[in-house]
């Protein structure tokens, strides 16, 4: 058994709104082993991304713990944490508002280097980010371009390597490739996917976009409005899913092959607001196998399958599972 | 044959010409819709989909761009020659586009019932209120309740919004539909609804259509026929089947190459290398050529030509000219 790298424990996150509280993660709970992916999905507003930045510290939790290699980070003072994300990095979705416009390539992959005092003169500096920029396929040339300058794709590079500059183990992948078109998405996953086994990086991938999960992924959790609805391994998802609310998400995906199109079980209806959820299964209302209970009673994670996770009333009933 | 085809484009050339240069968005393509066919038109971004879209409306921003040459045959007439004041009248009547961005596509200030009221209005010659009737009609057939034809677009949801885009798409029964990227802003699940509704009703009111998407899998599902566009050019051009089961152009090929399979396991991807050429400074020959891995010297001098490969499967690469099929 490889070691755990990170566990989270009934993670909360509740944002302050006008309208109530609005709960954007609700009772997370997942491991990731050391050198592993764990995908997570879901459609925009069910607290992906809130999710990758709540495990960094990027934004507090309201409730919950994240130990990050047996230390618990989300009680960790400044000074604690500033060490820690010498470890935990983070990509970014948007590469176009995501770097700062006023620094060069060199500057921005550099500037972790200068914060973190790890380069004593100038030349090693030059060095050390040279290296990186021929790490993730940045021509030397670049240097000293500014991002305005740059594609998509590079600009996605630039993003890749500042996260890299401080040699962390764990890196948080929020959406790293949606804005990008599929020839070069392509190039950039697998640039991490190189990187990954180059460097035994451990990932939380971020995305809406399933193939691409299921392509980069050891394990998947699916979240829906806050609260997990399934996690298991990236290939029992999708060939066991169980959960309805993943089915009817598998189901909607187009498929580029010809008569591809399989008995289609639509989603109807469209996702509830998060502030100030109702009691019951927030899926409840969208799902076709609905019962009273499931509008009263939150359903729990449990373990229906080795090492497949479902929070549903009526999962075995509904897989025929005794 | 010919005169079947509802709308036909031959040798379109639309040009942007800016202070720095002149951007090539579309270089000669041909294109032919039947009556109540659709058509998707495939490419990545900068690839010239929207222009050639915006081309057959005339609404091709002028200044900078320009329409140099080529004919769009709607109906047995050119849609190029015909005066503005005309235009209007087949913009949102009998050809009518559906925009990419259900957010920034609706007038903010406006409730939605009117801005569907509003194209009635403009095509037919009815009252006002039987204009605002036919807007509840068309929110109800896109599956929002009419009450809510007084609301304002920001108190609808995103998936919501693209249904009020289409429901004034689609309000005058036009017989040409273009759209742009539909549902690239939605959810998947809400994806799968729109697409499901568009091609419902595409079917009863037995429009064509014109699909622009960068996404094959919904191209596998909502269409018959597939152009591929790379770099202001039409590469590959057939039926669902010539392009998804004989694939042959090198650029198609790597496009399918590049997508994440779900049914299959791949380690690593087969991702085309490069970047898309800047359409102001295209190369010289096959402009696919400094990407391809089949290019030889002969690709940089010669520009291909549409070769037909089998009945209405038209590929433009060197591979196939001369009678070599696929095989240097």
């Amino acid at each position: 058994m490889a070691k755990t790298l990170l566990e989270v424990k009934h993670l909360k996150k509740y944002f302050k709104v006008s309208a109530g509280l609005l709960h954007a993660v609700d009772d997370v709970t997942f491991t990731i082993e050391e050198g592993k992916t764990l995908g997570v999905v879901g459609e925009s507003g069910c607290g992906k991304s809130t999710l990758g930045r709540v495990v960094l510290g990027l934004l507090d939790a309201t409730d919950g713990e994240v130990y990050f290699d047996g230390k618990e980070t989300t009680k960790a003072t400044k000074e604690e944490r500033h060490e820690l994300r010498k470890d935990m990095q983070i990509i970014f979705q948007d590469p176009f508002s995501s770097l700062n416009p006023r620094m060069t390539v060199k500057e921005i992959i550099g500037e972790p280097l200068k914060i973190y005092g790890l380069c004593k003169t100038k030349e090693e500096l030059d060095e050390r980010v040279a290296k990186i920029m021929e790490t993730v396929g940045l021509a030397d040339r670049l240097a000293f371009s500014y991002p305005h300058e740059l594609d998509g794709g590079r600009r996605q590079r630039i993003g890749v390597g500042r996260a890299l500059a401080l040699e962390p183990r764990f890196i948080v992948c929020d959406e790293p490739v949606s804005a990008l078109d599929v020839s070069i998405q392509a190039q950039i996953l697998n640039l991490m996917m190189d990187l990954q086994e180059q460097r035994g990086l451990t990932y939380i991938f971020v995305t809406h976009d399933l193939s691409v999960v299921k392509h980069i992924s050891d394990d998947i959790l699916v979240m829906y409005l806050g609260c997990m609805v399934e996690k298991c391994s990236s290939d029992d998802l999708f060939d066991k899913q169980l959960h309805p609310y993943t089915k009817g998400l598998l189901a909607a995906i187009p498929i580029p092959t010809i008569g591809a199109k399989k008995e289609r079980v639509m989603l109807t209806g469209e996702l509830s607001s998060p502030i100030e959820p109702k009691p019951g299964c927030r899926f409840a209302v969208r799902c076709r196998y609905a019962k009273d209970k499931c509008f009263t009673e939150n359903p729990v994670m449990e373990e229906v399958l080795p090492n497949h996770f479902v929070s549903c009333h009526y999962v075995r009933e509904i897989n025929g599972l005794d | 044959m010919a005169n079947e085809n509802l709308i036909e484009i031959k040798n379109l050339v639309t040009h942007y010409i800016t202070d720095d240069g002149v951007v090539e968005a579309v270089n000669g393509i041909n294109l032919s819709i039947k009556k109540g066919e659709s058509l998707g038109l495939v490419g990545e971004t900068g690839a010239g989909k929207t222009t050639t879209a915006l081309s057959i409306l005339r609404l091709v921003p002028d200044p900078p761009g320009k329409i140099i040459s080529g004919e769009i045959i709607y109906n047995g007439e050119d849609l190029l020659k015909k005066p503005i004041k005309e235009m209007r009248k087949i913009r949102g009547g009998q050809i009518s586009m559906i925009f990419q961005d259900p957010m920034t596509a609706l007038n903010p200030i406006l409730t939605v019932g009117e801005q569907i009221a509003e194209v009635v209005r403009q095509h037919n010659d009815v009252t006002r209120a039987e204009s605002h009737q036919r807007a509840v009609e068309m929110l109800e057939m896109v599956g929002i309740q009419g009450e809510r034809a007084h609301e304002y677009p920001h108190q609808f949801s995103g998936g919501m919004k693209q249904r009020v885009v289409i429901a004034i798409a689609l309000a005058c029964n036009p017989h040409f539909l273009i759209a742009d990227e539909p549902t690239t802003a939605l959810d998947v699940t809400i994806q799968a609804q729109v697409l499901e509704m568009i091609s419902e009703l595409q079917k009863k009111l037995g429009t064509s259509m014109m699909l622009i998407t960068h996404d094959l899998g919904v191209v596998a599902e909502t269409c018959e026929q597939v152009a591929v566009m790379y770099a202001g050019e039409i590469v590959e051009y057939g039926t669902l089947e010539h392009i998804f089961n004989h694939t042959s152009h090198p650029y198609t090929e790597g496009l399918f190459g590049s997508i994440p399979s779900l049914d299959k396991s791949v380690t690593r991807l087969k991702p085309i290398k490069g970047l898309m050429p800047d359409p102001s400074n295209l190369p010289s020959g096959c402009s696919f050529h400094p990407r391809c891995e089949y290019a030889t010297d002969l690709c940089a001098e010669r520009c291909p030509v549409d070769t037909e490969i089998e009945p209405g499967h038209i590929v433009r690469c060197l591979k196939f000219e001369d009678g070599r099929h696929g095989e240097w």
